[in-house]
C-alpha cells in the first residue's frame, strides 16, 4: 500500500468548495425578491412537478439551486424540523432564523467532514413579516455560511452577475408584477450579456403573500395568473382592472424618471 | 433527543432520512413519547374525571357538507366550560368535530391537522378524503388504551371530496372503526336526540342555508333532552359553531350568522317548543 500524499487543509477545503460550486453551477439560477406585499421566488424550471420552491411553514418559504436529491432531502428535513418545533411549542416559535441556523449547521458539518462529500446546493430561507420591515431572507451557500440579505438575492451558477443586475434595479415597495418582470429580465441575461426569452411555461413562480387571510402565506403562481402578471404593463388587455392600469401608469412614469 | 430540536445543532439523521410522508410516522421513530397515544397512564380506580365535550352533528347537501357543534363541556354534573370549541378545520377541504375527553381530543385534532399539512408539504399534493378519514381512524385506534380507562375521543369527520365533487361524512367508534354516513350523522351524548331530529328534517335537496338551519335545530333538540349539551346562550351570546365545506373550501359561519340562525329558531320555539313537525303520513 502506498503512502497517501500530503494535502494541506487549505487545499483540501478549496478543492471541496470548487467541487460544490461546480455542481451548483450546472443548474439554473433563481432569484428571491421583496415586493410590497411579500416575497416572490422566481426561477427557470421546465418541470411542473419537481419544485425549486416550496412551503416550509406558515410564513416560511424555501428555495434551492443545485442537486435535486440533496436539496430535497434538506427541504424535507426542514419541514420535519418546523412541524416538530411547532407541535412541541407553538406555531409562532418556528422562525426562519432558527431554520436557517439549523441548515447552516447541517451544511457546515457536511462540508467540513472528510467522510462525506460536500452538498452541491445553495439555499434561500425566507420569512414574510407583518410589514416589509419584518421580512427576512437568508442565503445559505454550500459551505454552511449564512448571509442575511435584503431586497433581492440570487443563487446558483450565474448568481453574481444576476445579483449585481438586481441590486441596481430593485427598489422597495415594487408591485408583484414589477418585481416579477425584473426577476425574469435578470434571469434571461446570459453570461455573455445577450438576452434570451424565457417562456412563461418554463417559469416557476411562488410568493409568500402577507395579505393572504390564511395562516399559510405560501402560494404558487401558475397558468393564467402568471400570464396576466407578466403582461401587466406591456400591451394592455381590455379585461385588465382599472387599478392595474393606474399602477402601470405610475410604474411607467417612475421607470422613465429613472432612465434620465 | 429533545435538545436536538431546540438547539441550533445539525439536523439529526432521522430528519434527513428519506421515508414516510407522515408526521406521525416520523414522530414515532424520532420522538415516540410525544405521540398522545404513547402516554403511560398510572393505574387508577374507576373513571377519570375530566371535561367532556358532547354533541357534534353533520349534514350533507348538494355541493357540500355542514358540520356543527354545541359549546358545552361537562365534568360529571358540573358545566366545566360554556364556550368550548369542538369543531375545527382539518385542512382546506375538511373539518373535524370532537366529542369525548376534551383535553385529549383537542390534542388529537392538533396532531391530525399537522399530519395533513405535513403530507401536503412533503408530497406537494393533498391526501384524498378517504385517506384523511383513514388517518384519523389510525389515530383513534392508538388512543384505545386510554379509551378503555374512560378517556375516549369520538370524532365526526366531514369534508368535500374534490374527486367525487360532493360532501361526505365519516363517523367513528372508540376502537377507530370508521363508517361513512349517508345524509346526516351525530356523535356524543346528545347524538341520539340530534339524530332523531335530523331524521325528520333531512331531505336530499337542502340548500346551504337550510342545512345550516337544520344542524342548529338538531343541536337545539339535543340540548333539550341531554343535560350535557348546551343550547344557544342568548344572554352570554354563545352560539353553536357552524362550519360549511364546499368546493370553495372550509368556512366557519361568523358569530352574527350563527346567532341569527339560533335566534330565529328560538323565536319559533317560543310558539312551538318541540320545533318543526314532520308530516304524520
Amino acid at each position: 500500500m502506498s503512502t497517501p500524499f500530503y494535502v494541506s487543509p487549505q487545499q483540501a477545503m478549496a478543492d471541496r468548495a470548487e467541487y460544490a460550486r461546480k455542481g451548483i453551477a450546472r443548474g439554473r439560477s433563481l432569484v428571491v425578491l421583496q415586493y410590497a406585499d411579500g416575497i416572490v421566488f422566481v426561477g427557470e424550471n421546465p418541470s411542473r412537478a419537481l419544485h425549486k420552491f416550496s412551503e416550509i411553514y406558515d410564513r416560511i418559504g424555501f428555495a434551492a439551486a443545485g442537486k435535486y436529491n440533496e436539496y430535497e432531502n434538506l427541504r424535507i428535513g426542514g419541514v420535519r424540523y418546523a412541524d416538530l418545533r411547532g407541535y412541541t411549542y407553538d406555531r409562532d416559535d418556528v422562525t426562519a432564523r432558527g431554520l436557517a441556523n439549523v441548515y447552516a449547521q447541517t451544511l457546515g458539518t457536511i462540508f467540513s467532514s472528510s467522510a462525506e462529500k460536500p452538498y452541491e446546493v445553495e439555499l434561500v430561507v425566507a420569512e414574510v413579516g407583518e410589514r416589509p420591515e419584518g421580512d427576512q431572507i437568508y442565503r445559505l451557500p454550500h459551505d454552511g455560511s449564512i448571509v442575511d440579505e435584503h431586497g433581492s438575492v440570487a443563487v446558483g451558477g450565474n448568481s453574481e452577475q444576476i445579483s449585481s443586475y438586481l441590486d441596481q434595479r430593485h427598489r422597495d415597495g415594487m408591485t408583484l408584477a414589477e418585481a416579477l418582470k425584473l426577476a425574469v429580465q435578470a434571469l434571461s441575461r446570459d453570461t455573455n450579456g445577450s438576452e434570451r426569452e424565457i417562456p412563461a411555461e418554463r417559469l416557476e413562480v411562488a410568493v409568500l403573500d402577507r395579505t393572504r387571510p390564511q395562516k399559510r402565506k405560501f402560494k404558487r403562481i401558475t397558468g393564467r395568473q402568471l400570464g396576466r402578471l407578466l403582461e401587466a404593463d406591456g400591451a394592455t388587455t381590455a379585461s385588465e382592472a382599472e387599478a392595474d392600469a393606474n399602477a402601470e401608469a405610475a410604474a411607467e412614469a417612475e421607470a422613465s424618471g429613472n432612465d434620465e | 433527543m429533545e435538545a436536538n430540536t431546540r438547539s441550533t445543532g445539525r439536523l439529526p439523521a432521522a430528519f434527513l432520512t428519506p421515508g414516510s410522508s407522515s408526521f406521525m410516522d416520523f414522530l414515532s421513530d424520532h420522538q415516540p413519547e410525544l405521540l398522545p397515544g404513547n402516554k403511560k397512564l398510572p393505574p387508577v380506580q374507576g373513571a377519570i374525571e375530566a371535561p367532556h365535550g358532547t354533541t357534534i352533528v353533520a349534514v350533507t347537501f348538494p355541493g357540500g357538507v355542514v358540520l356543527a357543534g354545541d359549546r358545552r363541556a361537562t365534568m360529571g354534573n358540573v358545566i366545566a366550560q360554556r364556550d368550548i370549541e369542538k369543531v375545527f378545520p382539518a385542512d382546506e377541504y375538511s373539518a373535524v368535530g370532537i366529542a369525548g375527553t376534551a383535553g385529549l381530543a383537542v390534542e388529537m385534532v392538533k396532531l391530525f391537522q399537522l399530519e395533513l399539512e405535513h403530507f401536503e408539504k412533503v408530497e406537494g399534493t393533498q391526501l384524498s378524503l378517504e385517506g384523511k378519514a383513514n388517518r384519523l381512524s389510525t389515530m383513534i385506534r392508538s388512543n384505545l388504551g386510554m379509551a378503555m380507562q374512560g378517556l375516549a375521543v369520538v370524532p365526526l369527520f366531514a369534508g368535500y371530496d374534490v374527486d367525487r365533487e360532493k360532501g361526505r361524512i365519516f363517523s367513528y367508534d372508540v376502537t377507530g372503526g370508521r363508517s361513512e354516513e349517508q345524509g346526516y350523522a351525530a356523535t356524543g351524548s346528545g347524538s341520539i336526540f340530534a339524530r332523531g331530529a335530523m331524521k325528520k328534517l333531512f331531505r336530499e335537496n337542502l340548500s346551504e342555508a337550510e342545512a345550516t338551519t337544520l344542524v342548529v335545530q338538531a343541536l337545539y333538540d339535543a340540548a333539550d333532552d341531554d343535560s350535557a349539551t348546551g343550547g344557544p346562550d342568548v344572554a352570554r351570546r354563545i352560539y353553536p359553531i357552524v362550519t360549511v365545506i364546499t368546493e370553495d373550501g372550509f368556512r366557519r359561519l361568523t358569530e352574527n350568522e350563527s346567532s341569527e340562525i339560533a335566534r330565529s329558531i328560538l323565536e319559533r320555539r317560543l310558539e312551538q317548543p318541540d320545533g318543526p313537525r314532520a308530516a304524520l303520513l
